[in-house]
């Protein structure tokens, strides 16, 4: 058998909470593979598998959705040291400060809103009973989405907060009073974001990011990308930066989505900033815990943005 | 009593060796941890210049909110940290069993909060605070 020749390995930016190593892959003959691996850091709180990371984008891709080709799943430790799988690369910008000021991307900027909003309504007419995706982490019976996702993520925070925080509990009080209504249950991305897309200067190329998927209420993601952090400063655009949030609800309609109920949105964006507070305090814990890494450490000062955000968002 | 320069001083020094220097010369994951680094000095530095005096309104801001009896805050810093340490614990057990739902306590506690959320970003964030109160 002849061997498959690695060049141009080199690790890839972003990503606090996963590696990703870009290489070809150089076929007996000659033939070149620009793939993408990626893989658990060592020591780090996983709270997801790569196999069903694997197996989603595999599903995504095959109902026709802008997601990299997923090729070869390794869940032993022993291999790289830890589980990683191996997708096609797909060339582009994945810097969201990039996306929302140079000049380069006026065209993405232009098209981002519908092509996400398109992008979205794709992932949520996936077959959330299609037998390849029964791993996905779905309410239990007789509980509404919000309900169950909030409270999964109180028992998260309790478990591995290191400080109290006074701003995060006002915000378990005002989240208990009314979660949504239950709607129709689909898969939900759970990271959709600028940040977790390739684009390119014409507009989007690849959603990336699966780990956090599982089966509940759409509007999570909908909420999820008006949180504030993913405006990466641009505030005045609401929807990652991009656009007003009556425009991107009447796309993402437009586009096959559900029915949005803008109450619904604004309880999943004030779950998603307290969410991403919760991962930040998960990050810093990490830190603590003995993962060396700056930015692990640097994340656990992050969280009174969203305490602020929080604040403004629970007034009155 | 050490001598010049003093630990802003140094800390200051290293962000801009880390700044100018390094960042520059790399490139990929290593620039960003370069940059975030930096980032981390810039903290250290305001979290140094002012945490007696914060710590010092925040306590006695919890001494009002949760309407301990009247006594002095701690003489020693770290006897300070423990004591705000302990009474935001107690606060936070208060919100999540439902106490400042409603009602004068509310108004109370939110405003501390408030207060104490804002330090924190003039020590980790200051623009954020910043654009926050200009967008509202």
């Amino acid at each position: 058998m002849e061997a498959v020749a690695i060049e141009h390995l080199r690790r890839l930016a972003g990503g606090a909470s996963r590696e990703m190593w870009a290489f070809d892959a150089v076929l007996p003959g000659g033939a070149v593979e620009r793939l993408v691996l990626r893989r658990d850091p060592p020591g780090h709180q996983v709270l997801s598998s790569r196999r069903d990371e694997f197996a989603l984008l595999a599903a995504a891709h095959a109902a026709g959705l802008r997601v990299p080709r997923a090729r070869w799943c390794e869940e032993d430790a022993a291999v790289l040291g830890s589980p990683f799988f191996v997708m096609d690369f797909v060339a582009g910008e994945a810097l969201a400060r990039r996306l929302l000021r140079d000049a380069a991307f006026a065209p993405a900027r232009a098209a981002l809103p519908g092509q996400l909003a398109e992008a979205l309504a794709g992932i949520h007419a996936l077959d959330p009973r299609a037998p390849g995706l029964t791993f996905l982490p779905r309410p239990p019976a007789g509980g509404t989405p919000a309900a169950a996702e909030l409270t999964r993520h109180e028992q998260l925070y309790r478990a591995v907060a290191l400080d109290p925080h006074p701003a995060l509990e006002l915000a378990f009080r005002w989240l208990a009073v009314a979660p949504p209504a239950p709607r129709a249950e689909t898969v939900v991305h759970g990271d959709f974001r600028v940040g977790n897309v390739i684009f390119g200067p014409e507009g989007l190329r690849a959603v990336l990011d699966w780990e956090l998927a599982h089966v509940g209420d759409p509007l999570e993601d909908v909420g999820w990308l008006c949180v504030r952090a993913w405006r990466f400063g641009a505030d005045a655009q609401p929807v990652g930066g991009l656009c007003q949030r009556a425009e991107f609800f009447a796309a993402y309609e437009r586009a096959g989505g559900v029915r949005v109920d803008p109450v619904a949105v604004r309880w999943w964006e004030v779950f998603g900033n307290l969410k991403w507070a919760i991962i930040c305090v998960m990050q810093a814990r990490s830190f603590v815990d003995g993962a060396r890494s700056v930015e692990l450490a640097s994340l656990g000062r992050r969280v009174a943005e969203m305490e602020l955000e929080l604040l403004e968002l629970t007034e009155g | 009593m050490q001598d010049r320069p003093g630990v802003c001083e140094l800390l200051d020094a290293v962000r801009a060796f880390l700044e100018e220097e390094v960042v520059p010369a790399l490139e990929g994951p290593r620039q960003f941890h370069a940059r975030v680094a930096a980032n981390v000095l810039s903290i250290v530095g305001r979290e140094l210049a002012g945490e007696e005096t914060s710590l010092l309104a925040e306590w006695e801001r919890l001494a009002r909110v949760l309407g301990g009896e009247a006594s002095a805050p701690p003489a020693r810093l770290e006897a300070l940290r423990a004591a705000v340490r302990a009474w935001t614990a107690d606060l936070a057990e208060r919100i999540c069993r439902g106490e400042a739902d409603a009602g004068p306590f509310r108004a109370a506690v939110r405003a501390h909060v408030r207060a104490t959320v804002e330090e924190k970003l003039r020590v980790a964030n200051p623009r954020f605070a910043r654009a926050t109160l200009d967008a509202r």
